[in-house]
């Protein structure tokens, strides 16, 4: 059976219309069937729209996402509040303990992403892992540093991806594989970003799942989430009417 | 008993803007294995360039099946030839060469 692939995290420069559409070609051309744009907190829902219909020229799917950077735990629950209806994926960047834990054990957070640049704030550890696995939250890694980091900061960096990657499988957390790129050039192919995953000892088993099933199994849910036939989970409206 | 050496052949597109000549690019290469896997994993792969076309930014590798996805992954790391930024995609990969070409013509 064929895999469809996903790249949850493409970072074009939003005010680069050029830009944006030559990476969803690149997506397609790559063989990528669905991809994820973050966008500000208030990018008006019509320009979200238009980039919907380019990807369907390009016969590709497409989410929206947001990325959110918060201070403290209460900004990040009164964020969630706002945006989960809003927004079809929703990923914290953690740069405090706090706001990590708090992202681990929310279920609306389906992301958990930490700073590539400083190991000190890559809070992924066996805490973490445990509250995430008792709620919805994947842990993401972006292959843009691995492509542009260099010497000691890379060789860091694939320590404690190592490490991560290790304690998310044994706590069962779902990780997903994202390029991150922000131009075309820093674009990869699904099996050359699983084969990059082998950097940090992830099988390629495991690292194909990372950029198809795990992106594709967030995306179904909360796709049937924001549908309006959605009561909870495993309950939805089939049919309405008086008869009913 | 001495193993026969299965070789694999990968037909390679180059993402850039500019053109390189084949030694630039094979520098490029060599340069990104040993800088993943250092001199010894990069002496495992037996990589040679057979075939290059600078126009069509065209290249075939060999390399060993068994340093394919080794060989994958330093292909993918490489964002820069000299100091133009670049992406090289693995197109096809076979067994032989002709069966490569026909892979690709399909």
């Amino acid at each position: 059976m064929k895999r469809n692939y996903a790249d949850l995290h493409l970072r074009p420069d939003l005010r680069n219309s050029e830009l944006v559409i030559r990476m969803i070609k690149k997506a397609s051309e790559l063989g990528y069937c669905l991809i994820a744009i973050p966008f500000p907190q208030n990018f008006p829902e019509e320009r979200i729209r238009k980039l919907q219909n380019i990807c369907r020229e390009y016969k590709t799917d497409f989410v929206s996402r947001v990325d959110l950077k918060p201070q403290t735990s209460n900004e990040l629950i009164r964020s969630l509040r706002k945006l989960r209806r809003r927004f079809e994926i929703i990923a914290v960047i953690c740069e405090s303990k706090h706001v990590a834990r708090q992202a681990a054990k929310d279920r609306r957070v389906d992301l958990l992403n930490f700073s590539f640049y400083s190991p000190r704030k890559r809070f992924f550890d066996k805490a973490e892992a445990e509250l995430a696995s008792n709620a919805l939250a994947s842990l993401e890694i972006d292959v843009k540093p691995l492509l542009t980091l260099q010497g000691p900061t890379k060789t860091r960096l694939l320590s404690s991806l190592r490490r991560e990657v290790a304690i998310a499988e044994a706590f069962h957390i779902p990780i997903v594989i994202s390029s991150g790129a922000s131009n075309e050039l820093l674009m990869r192919k699904p099996r050359e970003t699983a084969a990059l995953a082998s950097l940090f000892d992830l099988e390629k088993v495991s690292a194909m799942k990372a950029i198809s099933e795990n992106s594709m199994a967030i995306v179904k849910r909360n796709k049937e989430k924001l549908s309006p036939n959605f009561v909870a989970p495993g309950i939805r409206l089939i049919r309405g009417g008086e008869d009913c | 008993m001495l193993k026969k050496v299965r070789r694999r052949y990968l037909a390679l597109k180059i993402d850039s803007e500019e053109t390189f000549g084949s030694r630039d690019f094979m520098g490029a290469v060599w340069d990104a294995v040993s800088r993943l896997y250092g001199e010894y994993g990069a002496s495992q792969t037996g990589l040679a360039l057979i075939d290059y076309d600078a126009e069509k930014k065209f290249a075939i590798i060999r390399t060993v099946h068994t340093t394919v996805d080794k060989v994958r992954a330093a292909l993918a790391s490489i964002t820069r030839i000299g100091d133009k930024p670049v992406a090289i995609h693995v197109l096809k990969i076979s067994g032989t060469i002709k069966a490569l070409y026909k892979k690709i013509k399909q």
